[in-house]
């Protein structure tokens, strides 16, 4: 049962571990840095603006590479981990993942379509790519909900399945369309769809922050009413949800949420999956407790796997989304495999 | 007893379908109401006309002489519960969260559950004797209990109005006898108003005051069980011919199945 208290220690717990895991992916890397050396570059550079006592590249390696891109995870993860509980609650479905059903992909074709066509306009700073990226993802999910509800009901079957084929076909158009144009703008293209949080400057990043925080207040707003929706849309109706309103708020989020990160982060997939099944066996269903602890540990996980990514065969980097694929897609299968009886109804 | 209920040429489709047609029909304030029928008769969807789920396609449902589509939903949810005719969670909620839930109609926005809220919702569990399952995952549950831990999430909804579609559909003697019980006594005891879709002739006999009968969307018959459940009725509607006398506990009408017509 969710109290105040609880609430809000369990959210402290994590934020303190959110925390901790930014520093240790500060420190950690081909160069590691102390951490009274990086609170001396924080100091000097945010404090006292003595530029003088340190070393200028250790402080581009923590403040201009390191920083922005530990941060990226942490809002990337943390995204990709919320629109995971939201689709999970509204598909009544706990494989639901905007990977899995190809919400990704269609963020990506977007962000692709947009890249090729020189449609990257940027206006007043902010890049145009989430934008084509959002479009993407909200056209994937409106589709996937129309094709999947039969007669005023989700199926579950139709759902992941489609999501499935959806996927498989938005990523044979991506193919097509990378194959065709010449091969030095593909590398940049295909480096980005592995799943890579590099190279990416702290304006940038900024940007990101503003669009995903706009999806993140909105779904807070309705996490009482994801409870409800989760019991199931008629159960919801009579326990006095305007459930459409609720499902229009949760479509338009996420497919901001997912537009905005993987416009920047590309296809990293199972976050929303793993993150919140793990958290909702530790701390419960309770979305009003469920959705921000699944950011702060989404936020956790993508950033470790993030520093693993570009340490673990040093100084060549793995792009994140291998790392998380291989994590992930065990996870998947062993999900699969015991709530088989449980899914198989509708 | 004032009138709660009146449905005045109510009609309802779905899609080409149509499944309820041109039906007049009151219902009063403290009522246990029975609706009986075959498949297919309406059943359900007059239930989810009445709870506001379904919007009638002609005619008008008014609730204390005021349309039902004016009605806010959440206000609908403080004065209208119901309780399905199966129910399964695909997350790992508890009992006393799901009971919980009935306060939804109350909170606003990000709001938690107030002391009072907790109260209630304890009120509710004791009265439907779940208590001691608060702590375990609803799904874990027995199908007798599941319906308890509904009509206990229901009640928390503090409802003047309860819409039941067929309860006990899939629970055993004991359990159905006992969550008739449950309503009859809230019925009596709180003043709830009670409809309730049976599928069992004797049953719906000794449970209600009031029968509904409903062939092809429209009523067929209404009144006390002795007016409802005739042989010449139940051989129209059923198609099965039956034999009935007075039970001679209760006084009331008791049906014997003889056979299908052909």
């Amino acid at each position: 049962m969710l109290t105040f208290g609880r609430w809000l220690s369990i959210l402290s717990l994590l934020a303190g571990i959110w925390v901790v895991t930014v520093l240790v992916c500060l420190l950690y890397g081909m160069e590691p840095i102390t951490l009274s050396e990086a609170a001396q570059i924080f100091w000097a550079k945010f404090y006292s603006g003595d530029q003088a006592s340190i070393d200028s590249s250790r402080s581009v390696i923590l403040l201009d590479v390191r920083l922005p891109r530990v941060l990226l995870a942490g809002v990337v993860g943390g995204a990709l981990a919320s629109v995971g509980v939201t689709l999970q609650a509204l598909l009544r479905n706990p494989l639901a993942d905007p990977f899995v059903i190809g919400i990704s992909s269609g963020t990506a074709l977007g962000v692709v379509l947009s890249i090729l066509t020189g449609l990257n306009l940027s206006v007043w700073g902010f890049s145009a790519l989430p934008v084509f990226g959002f479009s993407g993802a909200l056209l994937t999910l409106m589709f996937l909900y129309r094709l999947a509800r039969i007669h005023g009901r989700i199926s579950v079957q139709t759902l992941l399945l489609g999501g499935v084929i959806l996927n498989a076909m938005l990523s044979a158009v991506i193919m097509f369309i990378t194959y065709m144009v010449d091969a030095n703008r593909v590398l940049g293209i295909f480096y980005w769809l592995m799943g890579n949080l590099g190279s990416l400057e702290l304006k940038a990043l900024g940007v990101v922050i503003i669009y995903v925080m706009i999806g993140m207040v909105a779904l807070f707003r309705i996490a009482r009413g994801l409870n409800l929706l989760a019991l199931g849309e008629e159960a919801a109706v009579t326990l006095g949800l305007d459930a459409e309103r609720t499902k229009r708020a949760a479509f338009f989020a996420s497919a901001l949420l997912t537009g905005a990160v993987v416009s920047v982060s590309g296809l990293i997939s199972f976050v929303g999956i793993m993150i919140p099944h793990v958290l909702r066996t530790l701390i419960g269903p309770d979305h009003r407790l469920l959705l921000p602890a699944s950011i702060l540990g989404g936020g956790i996980f993508l950033m470790s796997a993030d520093t693993l990514a570009r340490t673990l065969i040093a100084p060549t980097e793995i792009p994140v989304g291998i790392i998380t694929a291989l994590c992930g897609g065990p996870f998947f299968l062993i999900l699969l495999r015991r709530g088989r009886m449980k899914f198989s109804g509708s | 007893m004032s009138e709660l209920y009146a449905l005045k040429g109510v009609g309802c489709r779905y899609g080409q379908n149509r499944v309820l047609n041109g039906m007049d029909l009151t219902i009063a304030r403290g009522e246990l109401l029975g609706v009986i029928g075959p498949n297919g008769a309406g059943k359900t969807s007059l239930l989810k006309l009445l709870g506001g789920l379904l919007r009638p396609a002609e005619g008008e449902i008014r609730l204390d002489s005021r349309d039902l589509s004016s009605f806010p939903r959440q206000w609908l949810a403080r004065r209208i519960g119901m309780v399905p005719q199966q129910y399964s969670l695909i997350f790992p909620y508890t009992v006393e969260e799901v009971v919980l839930m009935g306060r939804s109609p109350y909170l606003r926005g990000w709001a938690f559950e107030s002391g009072e809220d907790h109260r209630i919702a304890r009120t509710a569990m004791e009265r439907m004797e779940v208590q001691e399952l608060s702590r375990r995952l609803f799904d874990e549950l027995s199908g007798g209990e599941r319906q308890r831990v509904i009509i206990a999430r229901t009640l928390t909804q503090q409802p003047e109005v309860l819409l039941l579609d067929e309860p006990v559909t899939f629970l055993d003697l004991y359990h159905q006898a006992r969550i008739y019980s449950m309503l009859e006594d809230l019925n009596r005891t709180e003043g709830i108003t009670v409809v309730v879709v049976l599928h069992d002739l004797n049953l719906a006999s000794r449970l209600c005051n009031r029968l509904l009968l409903l062939s092809d969307g429209r009523i067929a018959r209404q009144g006390t069980p002795w007016d409802v459940l005739t042989e010449g009725a139940i051989e129209q509607v059923y198609r099965c011919r039956c034999h009935i006398d007075s039970h001679p506990g209760t006084g009331r009408p008791r049906v014997t199945v003889l056979s299908a017509v052909t």
